[in-house]
C-alpha cells in the first residue's frame, strides 16, 4: 500500500518525464508474459475441470483488477530463433534475470536526474506479474512484427523528416505520449507498459467497459450488435465493437487515425481482441493486428492479465505535465544562449 | 390546486416520483446503465444568470454564454466572506483560470452537468462512470467504504443503495477543480454526497449536498434532473481536449516562426 500510495502522488509530476521515456524505448517492448500453456495442460490431462465464472446476466465474467505487467518482450530476441516457448526451468531463470535487473543510476548520468522506477513507481518488479513459459508476447514461429511494406516506410520517413530540426519548436512537435493524448499501452492492442501496467474490467448489461491506470482513459465497448462509426469518423484509440463467443469477448477494433501510428500502422489498421478467462487469477488477452497499408500480413500476440487487490489510482498525466512545460521552456532558453555568442 | 404547486415545489424533487419503481439489472438492483446528459447550462454558472457575451467577440453568437434558472437549491451559495472575494477574483479571470479551459479534469460534481454525455456501466461491485470530457472517469465502489488513499482530481467514491436511490459519499477531491466557468470554487475540505434516483425510464434526479468548511458557512444543495440518450446509435466518442488547450497553456513557449509538423 505505501508503494502505491507514494506512485500516485507522485504519478502526475512524473508523467510527462516518462512520457520521453517511453518514446525512446517503446513500452511494449519494455516488458511482458505466459501462463494459458499451464491451464492448457491441465485442460488435457483433465485435472482441472474448470467452469469459469458468469455475471449475473449470465455473461462470461472477465470484471476486476489486473495486471497485465510482464517481463516478456513484445518481439522474440533474434538469438532465440523460432523457440516460441522456454522450458519452465528457462521461464524461471529468465523471469528472474528480468525482476533483479535494476535501474542504474550513475552519478551524473541521464538516470540520475530521471526518476528510478524502483524508487518513485510501481515498474514490474514490484508488481505481481502472471507466469509464463513464452519468449515473446507476440506469438508463431517468427515472433516479431512484420516488416514495414515499402509504401508503410516512406509514411514513417515522412512523418519523422516534416519534424526534423522543429522537435522542441512547440507541443505539437512532440509526441502524442508526451503531450499526454495517447500512450502506447493504451491501444487496442493493450500492451504492458513499463510500469503501472493496471487495469480495471467493468461489465455492465450490454457493454465491456476497461480502465487502464496510464492514462485513465476509458474504453467502453458495446456488446449489441450495432455497427461501427461510419468510416469518415477517426478516433486515436478507434471504434470496439464486442461479441461473446462462448467463454470469450471478441472486440473487433477499427476507424483509427493516422495518427495513431501503432508501431507505423495507417488509419486503415485493424486490430481484433479475446478476451477469455482461463483461470481464476487470469485473464489472456489474444490480439491480432492487421493493416494492408502497412504490413503484408497480419500478426498475434497473447498477453496474461493477472489478478490483483488494487485499487486503481488516478493517472492525471495532462494536468502534472511539468515536462511539456521544461521541455520547451529549456529549448527556448537554449536558444536565447546560441544567439548571445 | 395552487396549495398543491406549492407542497410540491418544497419537497425534494426525488421523492415526488416515489410511486416510481426502476426496472432492476440481474442481481436485483435500480438499474441505472445508460449515457446521460443534463440539459443546463450549470457549466456555465450554477447560479441563475442571464446571457451574456462570450470571451472571443471575433466568435460572436456561436460561442455566446447560454442564459438559465441555475441548480442551487434556493440560488444561494453561502460563502464565507473572504471567499466570496475570491470567487470575484476566479470570474475576472475565468476566460484562462478556469479548469475546464486548460482541459484539466473537472471533479464531482461539475462533470455531470458540463455539456458533454457519460456512460454510466454497472455491475454488483462497481459502478463506473465514464464522462467524454476528458476521458474523465470515477469508479463508485459498492462494498464497504474506504477511505480516500490521497486527493485526486476526481475524488474517491463510496456507493451504497438507499431504495431505488444510488447514494455515494466523495471525499479526497483536490482544490484544483471549479465547479463551472463562472468561477465558483471549493477547497480540499470538499465532501459531496450524491444521490441518484431513477424519476421514470429515461430520466435520472440527480441531488448533491455540498460541503467545505474552509468556503461555505454551512452545506448547500444542488439538484437537476438527468436525461437518457434514447438514439440507438448513441455512444461516447473520443473528446481528447489537450490538443485544443495547449496554445492556451503552451503558447509563450513556442519557437517564433514554428516550423515542424
Amino acid at each position: 500500500m505505501s508503494n502505491r500510495f507514494f506512485q500516485l502522488a507522485s504519478a502526475s509530476a512524473l508523467a510527462a518525464v516518462i512520457g520521453i521515456v517511453s518514446l525512446a524505448q517503446p513500452a511494449a517492448a519494455q516488458t511482458p508474459s505466459t501462463k494459458l500453456l499451464a491451464a492448457k495442460e491441465g485442460a488435457k490431462d483433465g485435472t482441472r475441470a474448470w467452469t469459469p465464472p458468469r455475471t449475473p446476466d449470465g455473461k462470461p465474467d472477465i470484471t476486476g483488477i489486473h495486471s497485465n505487467a510482464s517481463v516478456v518482450p513484445l518481439e522474440r530476441p533474434k538469438d532465440l530463433g523460432a523457440k516460441e516457448f522456454f522450458t519452465k526451468e528457462e521461464a524461471d531463470a529468465y523471469e528472474k534475470a528480468a525482476m533483479s535487473r535494476h535501474e542504474v543510476v550513475a552519478p551524473g548520468t541521464y538516470g540520475d536526474v530521471h526518476y528510478n522506477m524502483q524508487q518513485f513507481g510501481l515498474e514490474k518488479g514490484q508488481t505481481k506479474v502472471a507466469e509464463t513459459i513464452r519468449t515473446s508476447l507476440i506469438v508463431g514461429p517468427e515472433g516479431r512484427v512484420p516488416a514495414l511494406l515499402p509504401a508503410a516506410q516512406a509514411r514513417q520517413a515522412a512523418r519523422q523528416a516534416v519534424n526534423k530540426g522543429h522537435e522542441f519548436d512547440g507541443p505539437e512537435n512532440r509526441g502524442l505520449s508526451e503531450r499526454c493524448i495517447l500512450w502506447p499501452n493504451e491501444g487496442p492492442p493493450m500492451l504492458p507498459e513499463g510500469y503501472n501496467s493496471n487495469l480495471q474490467i467493468v461489465q455492465g448489461e450490454g457493454y465491456v467497459a476497461i480502465m487502464q491506470e496510464t492514462i485513465h482513459d476509458v474504453r467502453i465497448i458495446p456488446t449489441d450488435g450495432r455497427p461501427h462509426l461510419p468510416p469518415d469518423v477517426h478516433q486515436l484509440m478507434g471504434d470496439s465493437r464486442g461479441h461473446w463467443e462462448g467463454n470469450t469477448l471478441v472486440v473487433d477494433t477499427t476507424n483509427f487515425t493516422d495518427r495513431t501510428a501503432f508501431r507505423g500502422s495507417s488509419e486503415n489498421l485493424h486490430v481484433v481482441e479475446r478476451f477469455t478467462r482461463t483461470d481464476p487469477e487470469t485473464v489472456t488477452y489474444q490480439f491480432t493486428v492487421s493493416d494492408p497499408s502497412t504490413w503484408e500480413k497480419s500478426w498475434s500476440g497473447e498477453v496474461l492479465m493477472t489478478k490483483i487487490d488494487g485499487p486503481i489510482f488516478e493517472y492525471a498525466c495532462h494536468e502534472g505535465n511539468y515536462g511539456m512545460h521544461n521541455n520547451l521552456s529549456g529549448a527556448r532558453a537554449e536558444e536565447a544562449k546560441s544567439a548571445k555568442k | 390546486m395552487v396549495l398543491l404547486a406549492i407542497f410540491t415545489a418544497a419537497i425534494p424533487a426525488a421523492a415526488q416520483n416515489a410511486a416510481y419503481r426502476a426496472p432492476r439489472t440481474a442481481d436485483g438492483k435500480p438499474d441505472l446503465n445508460g449515457i446521460w446528459q443534463a440539459l443546463n447550462t450549470a457549466d456555465w454558472d450554477i447560479q441563475a444568470h442571464a446571457a451574456a457575451a462570450g470571451p472571443a467577440p471575433m466568435l460572436a453568437a456561436d460561442f455566446a454564454i447560454p442564459p438559465g434558472t441555475g441548480i442551487v437549491e434556493g440560488n444561494e451559495i453561502p460563502y464565507l466572506p473572504a471567499m466570496a472575494e475570491k470567487k470575484k477574483e476566479n470570474f475576472q479571470n475565468r476566460f484562462t483560470a478556469d479548469p475546464e479551459v486548460k482541459c484539466y479534469l473537472p471533479g464531482v460534481p461539475r462533470a455531470n452537468y458540463m455539456p458533454y454525455p457519460f456512460q454510466i456501466v454497472q455491475s454488483a461491485k462497481t459502478i463506473l462512470i465514464s464522462y467524454e470530457y476528458a476521458g474523465a472517469v470515477r469508479t463508485i465502489d459498492m462494498g464497504k467504504p474506504t477511505p480516500a488513499p490521497v486527493d485526486s482530481w476526481m475524488g474517491w467514491s463510496s456507493g451504497h443503495w438507499e431504495g431505488d436511490t444510488l447514494v455515494v459519499d466523495v471525499t479526497g477531491l483536490n482544490n484544483k477543480t471549479w465547479f463551472d466557468r463562472a468561477g465558483n470554487f471549493h477547497s480540499d475540505a470538499l465532501h459531496v454526497v450524491e444521490r441518484y434516483t431513477p424519476r421514470s425510464a429515461d430520466t435520472l434526479m440527480y441531488e448533491a449536498t455540498i460541503e467545505d468548511p474552509k468556503v461555505f458557512s454551512r452545506p448547500w444543495k444542488i439538484s437537476m434532473p438527468l436525461y437518457r440518450h434514447v438514439e440507438k446509435n448513441a455512444q461516447l466518442l473520443e473528446f481528447k481536449c489537450v490538443e485544443f488547450a495547449e496554445e492556451l497553456i503552451y503558447g509563450n513557449l513556442r519557437k517564433q516562426p514554428k516550423g515542424g509538423k
